[in-house]
């Protein structure tokens, strides 16, 4: 059965004669596509340097590529590619990066991109979009495939748990919960968890503001600067390391605006996490709405 | 090709080495992969390429580093200001030790070696979905093959019979400061290409004839991508640093440049007292 994602990508395709769809032979999410654009899908085999390249020589000829591959070896493996061919160039390439995070469940630190966000986000040029789910993912592709230049998509399609979603903007957080207590800021699948500790959280007593944050680069530096004035505790909650992700994006945008608050970072602090089936995971991390609001509300408790 | 014409890139290349030898002047520059690559961009640029309109070719200097006889060929073809190369790193200008494509006729930039390889399978892919009859040329460095990116660039080309790509090693022999044998042995490198489905040749790199009727074979086979093995020699046409393992990067005395264009000419030998660069 065909997914929302290569059914959205097909209409988007059918638009747009200049789109390609690449990947190095990972079609999990593509398969039906591969069949209905023939002609302007291309698998490249378990290269992601050269699919990387290529999509380089595409997008120098007019195209726009969207590549797929797993997040880790997308990112890590043609990390230079990325940055040397499509970020000093700037060129409209979409990097699609499949089971970021928690999502590689079972697999083990070798499949685990917690570090992704933090080198594609160094690359000057780079968009960083991290959808909270399926829902998300597909308002944010057209979008995504018109930006001016590279785009790493950390892939996530799992259904909507959250309330119902705000438009969506490049550089604009979701605010789905105004608070004047705790700032919950978080993205991608662990957005549906923290929504969950959100309303914990509310249950005990706390004001709670929560941001989705959608895209960290660019980022929605009002956003935090706001949270961090007029909220008394700000929270990063992301499945990846604590270096690099949401938790110094808001260190740093607050140093910048010299507007500074607590900031609890949960994330994954300089170590991969024990591998096992997604709920097992989260269940041993401490990552559940549950565990979170729990530490959430310890760190609370000591500030007070 | 007629023996006048042949007579006309001759003169030119020996104005491009002269360009290449000014470069090495000042800040220096890697003046003997420059040196070797000569007679195959000049046979590119005032023969081979259609650079404009449709069906366009594409060309692609992927060892990078060779630059200056690629501008001094810019030069000696009309498309580039000959006082231009004066400003050789000056901040003010894109004329460096690597390519950038904000010169013009430069069609991406390079420096990290074994990209530009990837680049040109997505070139000639898309020519080849698009139905286009031009061709993409990217010229590697033999010590450039040590990265396993341009081997899994070559599966691809390959299995999509990239019949439009072609592929010309400068086979000059030496790779920084060593022979490419004495490191990492390439050969034999003709049976290695052959084995991953590009048809090679090889050719006397520095003899424009040869070159021609090379290029005028493309492509050796249909459904398949083509490799030049173009054999050469580094530091060509100064013996005093040709094939010299420690001449690589050079930077030479303004007095050192004024010999090394009497020696280009056959008048004296140059005598070279400058420090080398050595990496290894």
């Amino acid at each position: 059965m065909a997914t929302a994602y290569e059914t959205k990508l097909k209409e988007l395709f059918d638009a747009n004669p200049s789109l390609i769809c690449m990947t190095a032979e990972n079609r999990a999410t593509i398969r039906e596509l591969a069949g209905w654009i023939p002609e302007r899908f291309i698998d490249t085999g378990i290269t992601e340097q050269t699919m990387v390249g290529a999509a380089a020589g595409l997008a120098l000829r007019g195209r726009r590529p969207i590549l797929h591959a797993l997040a880790a070896f997308l990112t890590m493996r043609s990390f230079e590619f990325i940055r040397t061919d499509l970020g000093i160039a700037s060129l409209p390439v979409t990097l699609v990066g499949f089971v970021p995070g928690f999502l590689s469940d079972g697999n083990g630190p070798t499949h685990q991109a917690i570090e992704d966000v933090s080198l594609m986000r160094g690359i000057p040029s780079m968009r960083v979009f991290c959808p909270a789910d399926e829902t998300e993912l597909l308002a944010g592709l057209e979008s995504t495939l018109s930006q001016d230049g590279p785009v790493y998509l950390r892939y996530n399609a799992r259904p909507r748990a959250l309330p119902a979603p705000k438009p969506f903007e490049y550089g604009k957080a979701e605010c789905l919960s105004e608070g004047t207590d705790v700032t919950v800021l978080t993205y991608g699948m662990m957005a549906t968890e923290a929504w969950e500790a959100t309303q914990l959280l509310k249950e005990e007593g706390l004001s709670v503001r929560f941001l989705n944050m959608r895209t960290l680069a660019p980022v929605d530096e009002a956003a935090i600067v706001s949270a961090s004035k007029e909220t008394k505790l700000l929270v990063t909650v992301e499945d990846h390391f604590v270096t690099g992700g949401l938790a110094s994006i808001c260190s740093e945008v607050m140093v910048r605006h010299q507007q500074m608050a607590p900031l609890y970072p949960i994330g994954l602090d300089g170590r991969w996490f024990r591998p096992g089936l997604l709920k097992e995971v989260l269940e041993y991390e401490g990552f559940t709405g549950p565990h979170l609001a729990r530490r959430i509300l310890n760190r609370w408790k000591e500030g007070q | 090709m007629t023996e006048a014409y042949e007579l006309e890139l001759k003169k030119k290349a020996l104005k491009v080495r002269e360009h290449i030898i000014k470069m090495s002047g000042g800040g220096g520059c890697f003046i003997g992969a420059s040196l070797s690559a000569v007679e195959v961009i000049v046979y590119l640029y005032d023969s081979f390429l259609k650079t404009e309109g449709e069906n366009r070719d594409t060309f692609f200097l992927s060892k990078g580093h060779d630059v200056p006889a690629l501008y001094g060929t810019f030069v000696e073809t009309g498309r580039m200001e000959k006082s231009r190369l004066e400003n050789h790193l000056k901040v003010e200008d894109d004329i460096y030790w690597h390519p950038n494509r904000k010169i013009e006729g430069v069609e991406f930039h390079s420096g990290s070696l074994g990209h530009l390889l990837s680049v040109s399978v997505g070139i000639a892919m898309d020519a080849k979905m698009k139905g286009e009859t031009g061709r993409v040329v990217v010229m590697v460095g033999d010590g450039e093959l040590n990265e396993g990116s341009n081997w899994e660039a070559m599966l691809v080309a390959n299995a999509y019979h990239l019949d439009n790509l072609v592929i010309v090693v400068d086979r000059n022999q030496f790779q920084a400061n060593i022979a490419t044998e004495d490191l990492i042995p390439l050969e034999p490198l003709a049976d290695k290409f052959k084995a991953f489905g590009i048809s090679p040749v090889s050719v006397d790199g520095h003899d424009f004839s040869a070159l021609e009727q090379a290029f005028q074979k493309l492509p050796l086979e249909k459904k398949q991508p083509t490799v030049i093995i173009s054999n050469t020699k580094r530091g060509k046409g100064l013996p005093s640093i040709e094939a010299r393992a420690d001449r690589w990067f050079c930077r030479f005395s303004d007095e050192e440049v004024s010999q090394l264009l009497k020696e280009l000419h056959g008048q004296s030998s140059a005598e070279l007292t400058s420090e080398t660069l050595v990496v290894r």
